[in-house]
């Protein structure tokens, strides 16, 4: 087990490496630059003047040199400092990743349990008004985008209703309280939920239709066990399992999610972060962060694999 | 607290032969929608006496293990429906009663075991819990008390070291040793019935024995009554009591075993013994029973044998027979049984036009120690720590024109030979040599010589056809792959083929869903012979088939080969259909040949204890013959072939074992004569005579 996971950390070396190339590459090509994109029409500026910025941020200097300070910096642990106003990227990321995986968190987490749930409803009431029920929500479900979703709910739940606020983690002006945080999290986590509940639910119907018609299921009910002890304790359990690869492929739509999410609903995370600093051509941020949410990425896919042999004791790494 | 101790606690039960633990009457189930029924179980009514033991016998299809799943509530409502009939236990109705009430009858009074125990034991649970789940919902023991009551049973089912055993999971068990553990978990709370549903059928011979005597021990032991479904008549004639045959969902013959033997009434009795192989018989063609499985989606109202009998009149294809008493407890559904004992019996049919020449002395294949290992790796940088020694140094020759079959039980090495020769498996050592030429490395031209020279027969016909191609795509696309001739000459090549293996024209363009499993089979030969090959590989071809079937393709096989002029290399696990059809026999054990000769040589006077012990576990379908015969039950398993024991790798298990066994690996010796041909043995002890 552990020299599987340390092959799978060496063999993430070369990836990560890969995603600084092509992330710092596309930084680049993108059209302007953070000079250009401070320069507005109210505040025009002399070509001395934007020279003289470019020179102070570096962006004077051939590419690749370019990229090996960077790349220099990082191996440092310093991520380097934004363009826009100066501060340190690992500041601004520290202050605002717990933001995004608070969202996310709660998102997965309530997505996977309701998805699971109904999904193993669903089978074990297969071809039933039941199933047929959930069947058409799962569809309808998987059918709205996220960014859709966000902005129903706002209508509805926030305009229309009252109920819940529309943006921010809290309400300006009060202090900072964990309801108060909480009710304005309810909204974009269901956003994101929802999509992801209906996804769970159908691989968790399959999976259960699967292991219903396994032959251990008939043994645990020659032996005249209860129902409920069946369903869950032989049934639930093989039925996760393919459920894992699931959860895993579907954290990095979970980023891309929370960037669309996040800006809706005005939530200060990393994706609103993000989308600010393409916005302002801020290319160390752009590039920490796509570097940061692969390194998330790859650690959660590593832990998918630990899952795996927590729950199927077949499966054994070395 | 041994395993006897279990017995002490016991509530005392009837004798046998005390009236009826359970009795069934009038059972019918159907399956989908009405209108559109498979007529699954059709009027089925036995009696089982208190410490009986009745065996169901019949083939795929034929409602056997409907018939008991019914009883214990395991088929799933819908699409299963009971139409008609009860079934008292002890008076209670077990078909009127509520799934919440027939749950405390199953496992606590009726427990039953399955036919394939890796796949019926739950494999993220460990062995423990799931031996003492029953006991604590059934009992109301504590986790500790129930422990200790499996520990006993695991005892008495012979699982060694059985409280660390508790905590392992099933797929860290040999399929012998789950059997065992999957009879515990249904004996643990003691039931008046245990249901085997073909609890043999998935394992090896040897370890086939080794269950059967286990359960009839059991049996006396623990004095409860036993169903025992099976498709294998000779299997049950060695330990039960009575036997009903089943056929399209009826009983269609239910006597006392001896009587059943003896005095047999019903044609389809009569062909499914006479499709058994036998070991003793002169070896002549088997008999198989003509025609394809029963149609189950007609209403039961005429005899649903009719279309495969020889003796069908009008009448039997009018009306369905009645089972009638022929006396001491012997019933039959036949309308001409009482002319059965003056009607001829069916003979053999006339062997193919002409009778295989006579095998060259001339080798068409040459193998000589082969080696095939399979690399274990381990570690960050995944070095090679070992190998599984799947062939270790096998060296056999393949006559022009002869059959050599290979046998051995699962992981002995046999299907990785067949792979290999056919260069599906690269050999790590050793070479082969086909028709003087050695293929490692071929490619192009020569790559496609040899796969029109050589094509393989598959074992399961279910899974090694593409479900999307029809028939005649199937058995064509050797040809298209190879640019044979235009595509008219493949159309009419396919026709030719397809009336060669005896299959309709009309099945060319249906799909692989639609054929039964011998049909399957048929194909999946016609596919092999479209481009005419010299030399045929059939791994295990009948062994996914019913009995009655497996004759027929044997038979078939042995009038292609002497027809085409083939030569094949039968691999199996089945000797005694092997008896039938080979020339010479290579008997493998972990990855190497330990006796090859001739058949009449190696099944007349076997001088491997491995051969003797293989021989020996075939069940004979003759009741009496299980007090005479002597059977040699070999302890244990197959080793892992990642660490093969050392010196000769049977010792563990061999009852001949010496010093010399455990140290020196045996020198192949000749036994043979100049009548017998060559016979090679690799045994130590080989030619001594006792066992």
């Amino acid at each position: 087990m552990l020299s599987y996971l340390l092959r799978k950390l060496l063999l993430s070396i070369p990836v990560l490496f890969g995603v600084t190339v092509i992330v710092f590459a596309i930084a680049h090509a993108m059209p302007g630059d953070a000079v250009l994109a401070m320069i507005t029409a109210e505040a025009p500026s002399s070509e001395a003047l934007i020279a003289m910025r470019r020179g102070e941020l570096g962006l004077d200097q051939p590419l690749y040199i370019q990229y090996l300070n960077w790349i220099g910096q990082i191996l440092h642990g310093n991520l380097g400092r934004s363009f826009v106003n100066g501060r340190s990227v690992g500041e601004i990321i520290g202050e605002r990743l717990p933001m995004t995986l608070e969202l996310m968190g709660v998102a997965l987490l309530v997505a996977f349990i309701i998805g699971t749930t109904l999904g193993v409803i669903s089978a074990l009431r297969q071809y039933r008004l039941t199933d047929y029920s959930l069947t058409l929500g799962g569809f309808v479900g998987v059918s709205i985008p996220d960014f859709f979703m966000g902005l129903l709910l706002v209508y509805v739940f926030a305009l229309e209703l009252r109920w819940l606020p529309s943006s921010g983690i809290s309400t300006a002006g009060d202090n900072f309280s964990l309801l108060d945080n909480l009710r304005h999290l309810i909204l974009p986590a269901a956003a994101l939920a929802l999509f992801r509940a209906a996804i769970f639910m159908r691989y968790a119907r399959a999976g259960m239709l699967d292991v219903l018609n396994q032959d251990y299921m008939r043994t645990a009910k020659a032996k005249g066990l209860r129902p409920s002890t069946i369903t869950l304790r032989h049934g639930l359990r093989n039925a996760l399992i393919p459920l894992v690869t699931v959860f895993g492929l579907a954290l990095p739509t979970l980023f891309g999610g929370s960037v669309v999410i996040e800006t809706i609903f005005q939530w200060p995370g990393i994706g609103l972060m993000f989308i600010d600093a393409v916005v302002n051509r801020d290319s160390p941020v752009i590039m920490d962060y796509v570097l940061i949410t692969a390194i998330i990425v790859m650690l959660a896919n590593l832990a998918t694999d630990l899952a795996y042999s927590v729950l199927d004791p077949r499966v054994n790494y070395d | 607290m041994t395993g006897l101790d279990v017995l002490a606690g016991r509530k005392p039960t009837a004798a046998p032969g005390q009236g009826p633990v359970l009795d069934v009457q009038g059972l019918s189930v159907e399956f989908g929608p009405k209108g559109r029924s498979v007529y699954a179980v059709n009027d089925v009514s036995f009696q089982l006496a208190e410490g009986e033991s009745l065996a169901i016998v019949g083939e795929s299809g034929s409602g056997k293990s409907v018939t008991v799943q019914t009883l214990m509530g395991l088929i799933r409502k819908p699409p299963g429906r009971v139409t008609a009939g009860r079934a008292l236990y002890r008076g209670h109705d077990l078909l009127a009663v509520p799934d919440s009430e027939l749950r405390h009858i199953r496992g606590r009074d009726i427990a039953m075991i399955f036919q394939d125990p890796m796949s019926s034991l739950n494999p993220v649970l460990t062995v423990g819990l799931q031996l003492t789940e029953a006991l604590c919902e059934h009992q109301g023991l504590s986790q500790a008390q129930a422990e200790r009551q499996a520990l006993d049973m695991l005892d008495l089912v012979g699982i060694a070291n059985a409280p660390q055993r508790m905590r392992a999971f099933p797929h860290q068990f040999s399929g012998g040793q789950l059997q065992r553990i999957g009879i515990a978990m249904a004996l643990v709370c003691k039931p008046s019935i245990l249901i085997a549903d073909e609890p043999t059928t998935a394992l090896d011979v040897t370890i086939q024995a080794q269950i059967v005597e286990l359960v009839a021990r059991l049996q006396k032991q623990l004095g409860m009554a036993i169903i025992w479904i099976s498709h294998d008549l000779s299997l049950v004639a060695g330990f039960v009591d009575r036997v009903a045959v089943m056929y399209a969902g009826s009983i269609v013959e239910c006597a006392p075993v001896d009587e059943l033997f003896s005095a047999t009434t019903h044609p389809y009795t009569i062909g499914l013994l006479n499709s058994i192989p036998s070991l003793t018989a002169a070896n002549t063609r088997l008999v198989p029973i003509k025609g394809a499985p029963p149609n189950v989606t007609l209403a039961p109202t005429f005899c649903a044998f009719a279309p495969r009998c020889g003796y069908a009149e009008a009448r039997c294809r009018e009306a369905k027979p009645p089972l009638e008493t022929v006396g001491g407890g012997h019933t039959t559904a036949c309308w001409r049984w009482r002319q059965m004992e003056h009607l001829p019996r069916p003979q053999a049919a006339a062997p193919g036009m002409t009778r295989a020449a006579a095998p060259k002395q001339e080798p068409l294949l040459v193998v000589s120690d082969l080696k095939v290992h399979f690399p274990i790796r381990r570690g960050v940088l995944r070095r090679q720590v070992g190998a599984v020694h799947a062939v270790d140094g096998v060296s056999f020759e393949v006559l022009r024109g002869e059959t050599l079959a290979l046998v051995g039980e699962s992981g002995c090495g046999k299907s990785t030979t067949g792979r290999a020769v056919l260069g599906l498996e690269r050999p790590s050592a050793g070479s082969i040599l086909f028709e003087g030429r050695d293929y490692a490395g071929a490619t192009g031209e020569q790559l496609k010589q040899r796969q029109r020279a050589m094509q393989m027969v598959f074992q399961n016909p279910f899974g090694s056809l593409n479900p999307r191609m029809t028939v005649g795509r199937i058995i064509g696309e050797g040809l298209r792959a190879q640019k044979i001739g235009t595509r008219a000459t493949r159309d009419a090549r396919v026709s030719e083929l397809l009336a060669l293996v005896g299959l309709r024209e009309a099945l060319r363009n249906r799909y692989p869903f639609e054929l039964s499993g011998g049909q399957r089979q048929r194909v999946g030969i016609a596919r092999a012979l479209a481009a005419n090959p010299k030399f045929i590989i059939a791994d295990e071809p009948i062994s996914a088939l019913d009995v009655s079937i497996q004759a027929q393709i044997v038979n078939l096989l042995d009038d292609l080969k002497a027809r085409l002029g083939l030569t094949y290399l039968f691999i199996g696990h089945d000797l005694s259909m092997i008896r039938y059809l080979s020339d010479r026999v290579a008997v493998m054990y972990l990855g190497r040949i330990v006796e090859i000769g001739t058949t009449v040589a190696v099944f007349g006077s076997p001088l491997h204890p491995y051969t003797r012990a293989l021989l020996s576990a075939i069940p004979v379908p003759d009741p009496k013959a299980g007090g005479t015969r002597r059977r040699i039950v070999l302890g244990g398993a197959v080793p892992d072939p990642s660490k093969p024991p050392p010196g000769c790798h049977f010792h563990p298990r061999c009852p001949m074992a010496s010093d010399i066994c455990t140290k020196v690996e045996p020198q192949v010796r000749d036994f043979g004569s100049p009548v017998s041909g060559q016979h090679l043995v690799a045994c130590h002890h080989a030619g001594e005579a006792t066992l």
